[in-house]
């Protein structure tokens, strides 16, 4: 459904979900109330929409209570046959009563045809009253419907009732949802929050109703568009999570659709289809598709591990039969990916697992007296303590099975164990794949004779393109970097006939999912890309696996030879002409484009296994087919026919590039791409692009590749995708200015908002481009760029400027040109208003000129305009401006002042950046200025983060993600961190940063939930503000945020953004903030969850005309970046990652900051002009008050006179639709509802710790914690801190126990002075940006378990923890003590990624790790008892080297295990010390090597200072 | 890619020249290249800014940072390419552009610019060396033909660049040899007259026509030449020197500047056994005391020619006040031009300049000037000067020479054959280069006034590239050539 940009695909999910099970298989009424008892538990991780009552989703999945049905029934005269004979429908019907009767007579003919017979119609009672006001509205006439078949049981019911299920709904539509339709399971759900749920349904209440199975789900939903139906569970699966690569895994499964025949289900498969229903969210998709595989034949958890499989390329502690059981399923089908929590039941096993990098959470537990229970959050499910038998946690890409009939509990690989030696995969493997070293060798044809230059023309490259892009990749192996964004004209609005990759931008993951470290996770990523035709997914045949397999899919034109020479029918080769004739002229496009569809249909005909879509015969006379236009037509067109799993596809093309490029190809349906004119390129680097070092050919163009899949892995992963295989297709892109018929042929499927150029437009282009290289064929003697830029002939000999990275006059038009950049210059040291009138206009009047959507909007003037006089003066304006956040670090500590004195000045706020704030600045100095920024940002790294900081802010800004690299993490070098800023950010001076691309607390939209939560417990009196980037579905994501209890929200717009990123990123991730910010705009109102928050957008603001249309399309404040820092002083330079700025804006070499000349002053004097220009746009307007233009969308109009040609083809109605609601508010007009009322804090610590916390006593209190009490100990510590400053209270003065499970982000920046100790278990977060508290969970005193084999803790503890310390007896999650700066800790076994991105403190293990230890570590030590000898293997070594400790570490070491031993009671602990001789011997010493290396230079100054002075 | 710290660990160097003393006793270049290593330690001080503020303040849009990278690299042949590719005569920018780069330079905040007339003078003179310089004649002639009035920098900008495209190209000159006042108007000492006949020799054989002593409008028919060729081009510059309107002015002994210098040009070609006609009346400064009233490039170009004939007393009188320390004026910040340089190579060699002084009359002994009458003045426009009372002096003079501009084109002859309108200025009225007669086109000074060389090869080959654009679309009127 759209309206405006409101889309309802892009709508997200996340969520809290538990299941239960009876170990003796036997039903029980005590089931189905602990489940719900559960569900109630993690309320607070579901969400509710603006209607406070109205919850997002909520329901159970229960085996079907027979005695309770059987029982219903009799009291209306019906029987039943016994159990397993009969099915039921869970019916979600119309609420009008003669509607409902057709779609019943409907029902019951299919029921019929289907040979089943109709047994009864049950209405089920449901309580309205129990429902919210907006669920009501849509809420169904619930129903069962109970059907049989004399002699049909079992699986061979199942599979008539899912054929009968799948009928009814293809018949009915929309009309109709079937939540459960079996024999062994039935669903009760809805739009309902999860106390609701049990109240709605009386059913659930009965006694009679029992199961010995359940799951349970909440659900939090960034959508708030009303629905019942995608409630979880569905028919096999609760979902907590996202599929990044849905598009990708729809159209797979419809292009294998026309194959599929094979299993139980035969010729019945043909009236399933399609096998993914239209309109389905991403977690009914896959449970679609499961159930497809499940009813087709395979065993669930055989479904299950083909669909989700564990990374396990060149894993080797993985068992062999289990990865070659996933070598061989890759043959098969791509994974379905994204971060997940699965929990999946066929009525008779219960089952769960997580994604491959583990990025959600799972906890479970056996008791002694018969359950099996598993949840987002321990706790959630109460247990006597005492009954605790085993308590685990769910493990990346692993399975979890519970079989409750045998009493069985799997979990530790015996399931998949189970799968994998079914059948003889490996040998199956071993035989049929192909590697590319198993082809024969051969040459590839001699390249034409037509010169490179001519070639690289018609192609459109620039000089850029070889100096810029490739020589570095050729010379360094990797991506060139670039910094200041992308202030480029869009595509759509360029003169220079950029390529069609262009008009493409790549997707990012931000807030409902995160994006994934390629480098330091480099574990869970695959490059792997597999070609050649696919069989029948129903099937299993030994032949399925003859397929090719590529390490990466970038090839040369040797890889591509060896395919085309190779003597394998499922790799016989097709090439397809991508060129058209040029004397066919623009119209020959289109034709051309048919013919390649014929083509390819003739050569799948001809039984090709792979098409080559080739532009090798480009010449004088034949015109190249955009690349990407040729692949995708191809690509659509053959799922269109169900022929494309028939063939894999190759690109052939002197198009791409760049790794954007080669994404963007892969992205739509690309196997592998063979870029051969950018490898030839390098073979012959003609001039300037020659790499200073030299290299062979050969050398280069495996660097080049390198590059290219290091590329890869990052734009995939920012979408949070792993692996080539599943990205191949998945179209994670928006399209900026295409038409959209030819986005609905060739990119089917494709987000394309605001129109823009068709086919005729891009041929235009392309012949645009042969005409550089081959002027004369198209009747001219220079090329259009050289006769129209009135160059000198001589001009045309060499490729054109390119100017896209660095300014050229013949170049692409910049945003910031040296013209504006001295106008700016000049406004901000006082050349008085007419200058400032001149920058202005200059601005304005080119901002279409220059690519900016803006520039193509008019204001409407009022005819009655108001007097300037009566407009809100200049200092109500300035308020709503602030800065973007820019680091210290990447500014120079001059230029991040200068700002904050500025911003201070005007009553505006700055914005620290990520990378912490000297307490010095938060006093005033002598004069009344202030250097203390307003709003502390918060980002993934953390750096700086502490208690005192966050105290310290009237704003906590939550960075998810920025403009300039969204998706993206950051890295600030080594050469820019002197001794003052690694103090500020807790690391080590001269060792380099790692900002990790996810924050590794939000993993999904309640953890963002959360955080807010912790920010608010952090300093209660600062409002929370989440920064998001502008891309297709942005603002369902902000109604997430806005569910999520945000205050404020930054829409930061791809051309903004001043940090350091690889070029490709700032080029082609994200869209302008103008569709972005009126997507979100649209979005809030029409949920009405506008009144809730502010938004603020960015993204090069410059004038008072681009403040008016932000505030038109909503905005109620604007950030700036670029602007300022250029009054300071700033000249674009570009090279702030490289620690050069000669104007010392962005430099920390002390020599280069002396050039830093900005002042406050001119800051102030440009942002106050800028501010006076708004009032007279608002005078103008008829406005007086700034409050009054916010959403007035209905004040702009695309503008009329556009001379661009390709700029009248775009649409901007979209952009413009005007978001008028009666009731609801169109801007920020009140705040979020209290959340910490209830606190544990507010209630109890605060008020037992007073005493300690104003006079200095010493207190020491009890209390029992359970899992919804979230962040304990966060308000004491703000409190504290508020009052005693950073160092808090002396340690020891608050002692608190805690009894029980406690909730997420237990003792969270927790102050100085404040010890918490758990007896029982806490869930994830624990111990976050710890600030001097002392965090201990020990086991309950009465548990059974052995601590060390138990999971203690959840995942991310001490996540960017900066002092104080920890001690955890037993097993933490993934992901301990990640960023960890400062703090102590031990603990006793650790999950994956342990101490990544660790930059300081101490870590012990007493115990096993998981793999992937210290990735990314650079700082700090970590100990880890090594028993069995083989943590080796499972430490990234990238950065760090092992060693025996001894001296002074030892004693460290031993030190904080007798610590631990004190405060948890650790046998283990206790073992070791009783021991230690023999104990110390078997620890592993983790030493990063920039750690050691900083800590002898200082140990050498050390001495040399101690020889000094003696 | 540039050396990101080149900036930072190379500082600027003087560009080489002659001792004062050693060269104000010839005539000869003054100016050398730096040693190959040297220069390219020069050009890694190239930042290769994001917004390169030299390539936009560079008429030509030279591809500083590439070339300078080039440099960097010892990539003189690319190099080279880069340089033609926005420039047609590096060599003349090289040696006498003022070089507005310069002053653009990001370098220039607080540190020195990058060196870069010189890595361009250092680029072509490598490429000359190597051979590289050759001639390209066009493949096809379009069989359209053009006429060029004049020889300047836009005329010949404007010839070599219809000239690539196809059509047959004469230039007319109304001297003895061509360049104009880069001929006749800038000493040897900056500009050695060989290196114009080295890139005319280029142009020659690349297949234009030059036909010199030509005044076209007296020589020969203006309109005639016009009904001849498809298109005609008005180079002829601006000419006509801005009088000093004072009393006195009408003395013996007060000259345009541009009197003297083209007889000083035309003595040393003649020095160096050329032939040059002689003058109706010699100026000469030798011996003399010499007052330069106006202190721009060409005031300095007189101040030069003067000592190097041996003038006894050389003074040069420029109205507007003392430049500041760093050569800027408030109102021309970063990255625009400064007005005024702060030293001259002119000023190196002898003589001194008098800044804010107005030369109020002049007196004469038997009508020839013996003294000059002046004060003080005040202002940073010559058009709001203000006198400082009490500060009048006088001179002592032999010889004034007025150096205080141009005003238009010469309008006799040539402009008032073709019937050219003309704008308010008394420029030739032709916006987008077509003037008011069809068929006709002006460029350069002709059409925009006094400007810098590099201006003028700028609009020359704009011109040329509008002048192809019309002959393509527009049918010949002339028979076909044979």
């Amino acid at each position: 459904m759209r309206d405006g940009l409101y889309d309802t695909t892009n709508e997200h999910d996340g969520c809290g979900v538990a299941a239960l099970a009876r170990l003796d298989g036997r039903a029980s009424r005590e089931t189905v109330e602990r489940a719900i008892g559960a569900l109630i538990n993690l309320e607070h991780r579901g969400a509710e929409g603006a209607d406070a009552t109205s919850g997002d989703g909520a329901g159970i999945l229960i085996q079907i209570p027979d005695a309770f049905m059987r029982a219903v029934l009799a009291d209306d005269g019906r029987e039943l046959p016994p159990p397993d004979a009969y099915g039921l429908a869970c019916c979600f019907l119309p609420r009008d009563e003669d509607h409902r009767g057709k779609l019943e007579a409907v029902i019951e003919e299919a029921v019929s045809e289907e040979g089943l017979e109709t047994i009864a119609w049950r209405d089920v009672p449901v309580d309205d009253r129990a429902a919210g006001i907006r669920a009501l509205e849509v809420a169904p006439h619930v129903r069962h419907l109970f059907v049989a078949r004399a002699g049909l049981t079992g699986d061979a019911l199942e599979r008539r009732l899912y054929v009968l299920r799948r009928v009814i709904e293809r018949r009915c539509g929309d009309e109709l949802a079937v939540p459960s339709c079996s024999a062994r399971t039935v669903v009760y759900k809805g739009m309902l929050s999860a106390p609701q749920l049990p109240r709605f349904y009386t059913d659930l209440g009965d006694s009679r109703v029992a199961t010995a199975l359940a799951i349970v789900h909440s659900r939090f939903s960034t959508n708030t568009f009303p629905s019942w139906s995608l409630a979880h569970p569905f028919h096999m699966s609760a979902h907590n999570g996202e599929f990044n690569t849905l598009l990708g895994n729809k159209s797979w499964m419809r292009a294998r659709e026309a194959r599929l025949s094979h299993g139980p289900l035969g010729p019945d498969v043909g009236r399933l289809l399609p096998a993914i229903a239209p309109g389905l969210s991403d977690s009914a998709a896959f449970d679609a598709v499961l159930e497809l595989l499940v009813k087709g034949g395979r065993s669930l958890p055989h479904a299950v591990m083909l669909m989700t499989p564990e990374a396990h390329e060149g894993r080797n502690d993985i068992p062999q039969a289990i990865r070659e059981f996933y070598e061989y399923g890759s043959m098969l089908m791509e994974p379905w990916d994204g971060p997940a929590s699965l929990t999946f039941t066929d009525g008779q096993i219960l089952g769960a697992t997580l994604d491959r990098n583990g990025l959600r959470p799972g906890r479970w537990a056996i008791t002694d007296d018969g359950w099996f229970a598993l949840s987002s959050e321990a706790g959630a499910f109460r247990f006597d303590p005492a009954r605790l038998v085993r308590v685990g946690r769910l493990l990346p890409g692993r399975l979890l099975i519970v079989d409750p009939a045998a009493g069985h509990v799997l979990s530790e690989r015996e399931a998949e164990l189970a799968v994998a030696g079914a059948r003889p995969y490996g040998a199956w493997h071993a035989e049929h794949s192909l590697r590319m070293e198993d082809l024969p060798d051969a040459e590839p044809d001699d390249p034409p004779e037509l010169a490179l230059r001519e070639r690289q023309l018609a192609f459109g490259w620039s000089q850029e393109d070889l100096c810029v892009l490739l020589a570095p990749m050729a010379r360094d192996g990797k991506e060139p970097t670039g910094s200041m964004g992308n202030d480029a004209a869009l595509a759509i609005l360029s003169e220079r006939q950029p390529p069609l990759f262009s008009y493409f931008k790549q997707l990012f993951a931000q807030v409902t999912n995160p994006s994934i470290d390629p480098v330091r996770e480099q574990v869970v990523m695959s490059l792997s890309s597999i070609i050649g035709p696919e069989g029948d997914l129903l099937d299993e045949a030994p032949e399925q696996a003859r397929r090719l397999v590529l390490d990466g899919p970038v090839i040369d034109d040797r890889d591509l030879a060896r395919i085309v020479a190779a003597d394998e029918a499922t790799l016989a080769a097709r090439p397809l002409d991508a060129t058209w004739p040029l004397v066919a002229g623009e119209a020959g496009l289109d034709d051309a484009l048919d013919r390649l569809c014929r083509d390819a249909d003739a050569g799948l005909e001809a039984g090709a296994g792979v098409l080559i879509v080739s532009d090798r015969a480009v010449d004088r006379e034949r015109v190249p087919i955009p690349s990407l236009l040729a692949l995708a037509c191809v690509h659509h067109h053959l799922v269109r026919s169900g022929t494309r799993t028939r063939a894999g596809l190759v690109v052939e093309s002197g198009e791409p590039r760049e790794v954007h490029h080669i994404a963007a190809l892969i992205g739509y349906g690309a196997s592998a791409v063979n870029p051969y004119l950018m490898l030839e390129s390098l073979t012959a680097l003609e001039g300037r692009a020659e790499p200073d070092v030299e290299l062979e050919p050969g050398e280069a163009v495996s660097r080049v590749i390198a590059a290219l899949d290091k590329g890869l892995l990052k734009i995939l992963s920012k979408m949070g995708i792993s692996t080539i295989h599943s990205y191949c297709g998945a179209q994670v892109f928006e399209a900026v200015g295409l038409e959209p018929g030819l986005i609905e042929r060739h990119f089917t499927g494709t987000p394309s908002r605001i129109g823009g150029i068709g086919l005729d437009g891009l041929a235009r282009e392309a012949l645009t481009r042969h005409a550089r290289a081959w002027p004369d064929a198209h009747g001219a003697v220079l090329p259009t760029h050289v006769e129209q830029g009135l160059l000198p002939a001589a001009h045309a000999r060499l490729l054109p400027q390119g100017g896209i990275y660095s300014w050229r006059r013949d170049g692409e038009r910049h945003m910031w040109d040296p013209e504006t950049v001295a106008a700016l210059q000049s406004v901000a040291r006082g050349a008085g208003p007419e200058a400032y009138a001149e920058f202005k206009h200059r601005v304005n009047e080119e901002n279409a000129a220059h690519g900016m959507l803006r520039g193509l909007m008019e204001l409407h003037l009022a005819e009655d305009p108001a007097p300037l006089e009566e407009v809100e003066p200049v200092a109500e304006v300035v308020r709503r401006f602030s800065t973007g956040g820019m680091s210290l670090g990447s500014l120079s500590h001059e230029a991040h002042e200068t700002l904050a004195v500025a911003m201070n000045r005007l009553g505006a706020r700055s914005n620290t950046g990520e990378g912490g704030e000297d307490r010095r600045r938060f006093e005033p100095d002598p004069n009344g200025d202030l250097r203390r920024s307003a709003i502390k940002q918060v980002a993934s790294g953390r750096f700086g983060v502490t208690i005192d900081y966050l105290v310290n802010a009237d704003q906590l800004q939550i960075k998810i993600s920025q403009g300039s690299k969204p998706g993206e993490g950051g890295q600030l070098p080594g050469h820019k961190i002197d001794a003052e800023i690694a103090r500020l950010r807790h690391s080590t001076e001269g060792v380099e940063l790692i900002s990790p691309p996810p924050h590794h607390d939000i993993y999904s939209i309640e953890d963002l939930k959360q955080l807010i939560y912790d920010l608010r417990c952090a300093n209660p009196r600062a409002s929370v503000s989440v920064k998001l980037a502008a891309e297709v579905g942005v603002g369902t994501v902000a109604a997430g945020v806005a569910k999520a209890n945000a205050d404020h929200i930054v829409i930061a717009g791809h051309d903004g953004g001043t940090g350091a990123s690889s070029l490709s990123s700032i080029q082609s991730a994200g869209v302008p903030w103008e569709i972005g910010l009126s997507e979100t705009q649209q979005t809030l109102v029409r949920n009405d969850l506008r009144s809730r928050v502010a938004i603020q957008t960015d993204g090069q603001m410059r004038t008072g005309r681009d403040v008016v249309i932000a505030a038109l399309l909503g905005a109620d404040e604007v950030g700036f970046s670029t602007a300022p820092l250029v009054a300071a002083g700033c000249v674009m330079m570009r090279v702030c990652h490289l620690n050069t700025c000669p104007v010392g804006v962005a430099t920390q070499d002390p020599e280069l900051r002396r050039r830093f000349a900005g002042t406050p002053e001119q800051i102030v004097t440009y942002l106050l002009a800028v501010a006076e220009d708004v009032r007279e746009i608002m005078a103008s307007l008829g406005v007086r008050r700034y409050e009054e233009l916010i959403g007035r969308a209905d004040l702009l109009s695309p503008a009329a006179a556009v001379e661009h040609w390709k700029a009248r083809d775009l649409d901007l109605s979209s952009l413009l639709t005007f978001a008028d609601s009666p009731e609801h508010a169109r801007r920020q007009t009140r705040g979020q509802e209290p959340v910490l009322d209830d606190s544990l804090d507010h209630l109890a610590l605060i008020p037992a710790t007073s005493r300690a916390i104003s006079h200095g006593e010493h207190v020491r209190a009890s209390f029992e914690v359970r899992n919804v009490h979230r962040t304990v100990g966060g308000l004491l510590s703000s409190e504290i801190v508020r009052r005693h400053g950073p160092d808090g209270l002396p340690e020891g003065s608050i002692e608190i126990t805690l009894s029980g499970a406690a909730g997420q982000s237990l003792g969270a920046w927790l102050a100085p002075g404040v010890s918490l100790t758990v007896h029982g278990m806490v869930n994830d977060y624990a111990g976050k940006g710890l600030s001097g508290g002392i965090v201990s969970v020990r086991p309950h005193e009465e548990c059974q378990f052995y601590a060390r084999e138990n999971v203690i803790a959840g995942n991310v503890a001490l996540y960017g923890a900066t002092s104080g310390r920890a001690f955890f007896a037993g097993l933490a999650g993934e992901r301990f003590a990640v960023r960890n700066s400062g703090a102590l800790a031990v603990v006793e076994g650790v999950g994956d990624h342990g101490c990544e991105y660790m930059t300081g403190g101490r870590v012990v293990v007493l115990g096993a790790t998981g793999v992937n230890f210290a990735a990314g570590m650079s700082g700090g030590v970590a100990w880890v008892l090594d028993e069995d000898g083989d943590f080796a293997y499972r430490v990234n070594c990238d950065l760090v080297d092992l060693e025996t400790p001894d001296g002074a570490r030892e004693v460290e070491l031993r030190d904080l295990i007798g610590e631990h031993r004190a405060r948890t009671g650790s046998t283990v602990a206790d073992h070791l010390l009783a021991d230690w001789d023999a104990a110390r011997g078997r620890f592993v010493q983790v030493m990063p090597r920039a750690y050691r290396a900083a800590l002898e230079r200082s140990d050498r100054a050390l001495r040399a200072n101690v020889g000094a002075a003696a | 890619m540039a050396d990101p710290r080149g900036f930072l660990e190379v500082r600027r160097v003087p560009a080489p020249e002659r001792a004062p003393r050693e060269r104000v006793l010839d005539h000869d270049e003054i100016f050398g290249v730096l040693p190959d290593d040297e220069l390219r330690g020069q050009a890694r001080r190239c930042m290769d800014c994001g917004v390169p503020f030299c390539n936009n303040s560079c008429p030509l849009g030279n591809l500083i940072p590439d070339w300078n990278d080039l440099v960097r690299r010892g990539q003189w042949r690319e190099a080279l390419d880069q340089l033609h590719a926005t420039n047609n005569f590096p060599e003349f920018t090289g040696l006498i552009c003022p070089a507005p780069c310069e002053s653009a330079c990001v370098l220039d905040i607080g540190d020195d610019a990058v060196m870069i007339k010189q890595i361009e003078y250092a680029i072509i003179e490598r490429g000359f060396e190597e051979g590289w310089v050759v001639a390209r004649p066009p493949h096809a002639r379009s069989g359209r033909k053009v006429a060029i009035v004049g020889s300047g920098p836009a005329g010949l900008a404007a010839a070599a660049e219809l000239n690539q495209v196809g059509h047959t190209v004469t230039v007319f000159e109304r001297d003895e040899a061509p360049g104009g006042l880069m001929r006749f108007g800038v000493p040897d000492a900056k500009l050695e007259k060989w290196i114009i006949d080295r890139r005319v020799a280029l142009l020659e054989a690349e297949g234009i026509e030059f036909r010199y002593g030509v005044d076209v409008g007296r020589d020969i028919d203006a309109t005639e030449l016009s009904d001849d060729h498809d298109a005609v081009v008005v180079a002829i510059g601006s000419r006509i020197e801005r009088p000093l309107e004072i009393p006195g002015s009408e003395l013996d002994g007060v000259h345009f500047a541009m009197d003297y210098l083209y007889q000083r040009n035309r003595a040393v070609t003649i020095a160096h056994g050329g032939r040059a006609p002689a003058p109706e009346r010699e100026i000469s400064a030798a011996k003399k005391r010499v007052a330069v009233i106006g202190g721009g490039d060409t005031g300095m170009d007189c101040l030069s020619s003067a000592n190097r004939e041996g003038a006894s007393d050389v003074v040069l009188l420029d109205v507007y006040g003392e430049v500041p320390a760093g050569g800027r004026y408030p109102d021309t910040p970063w990255p625009m031009s400064p007005r005024r340089t702060e030293t001259t190579y002119a000023l190196d060699e002898g003589g001194e300049r008098h800044f804010g002084t107005q030369v109020v009359s002049f007196e004469g002994e038997a009508g020839r000037v013996a003294l000059i009458n002046g004060r003080r003045v005040e202002g940073s426009s010559s058009r709001a000067l203000r006198p400082v009372p009490g500060s009048e002096f006088t001179r002592e003079v032999d010889l004034c020479l007025v150096a205080i501009g141009f005003t238009h084109p010469q309008h006799e002859g040539l402009l008032e054959a073709l019937d050219l309108r003309l704008d308010a200025r008394g420029n030739v009225a032709a916006g987008v280069f077509a003037s008011s007669r069809p068929g006709v086109y002006a460029a350069g000074d002709a059409r925009t006034g006094q400007s810098l060389i590099v201006n003028a090869i700028a609009d020359g080959r704009r011109a040329a590239r509008l002048i192809d654009r019309d002959l393509r679309t527009a049918p010949t009127a002339l028979a076909p050539a044979a």
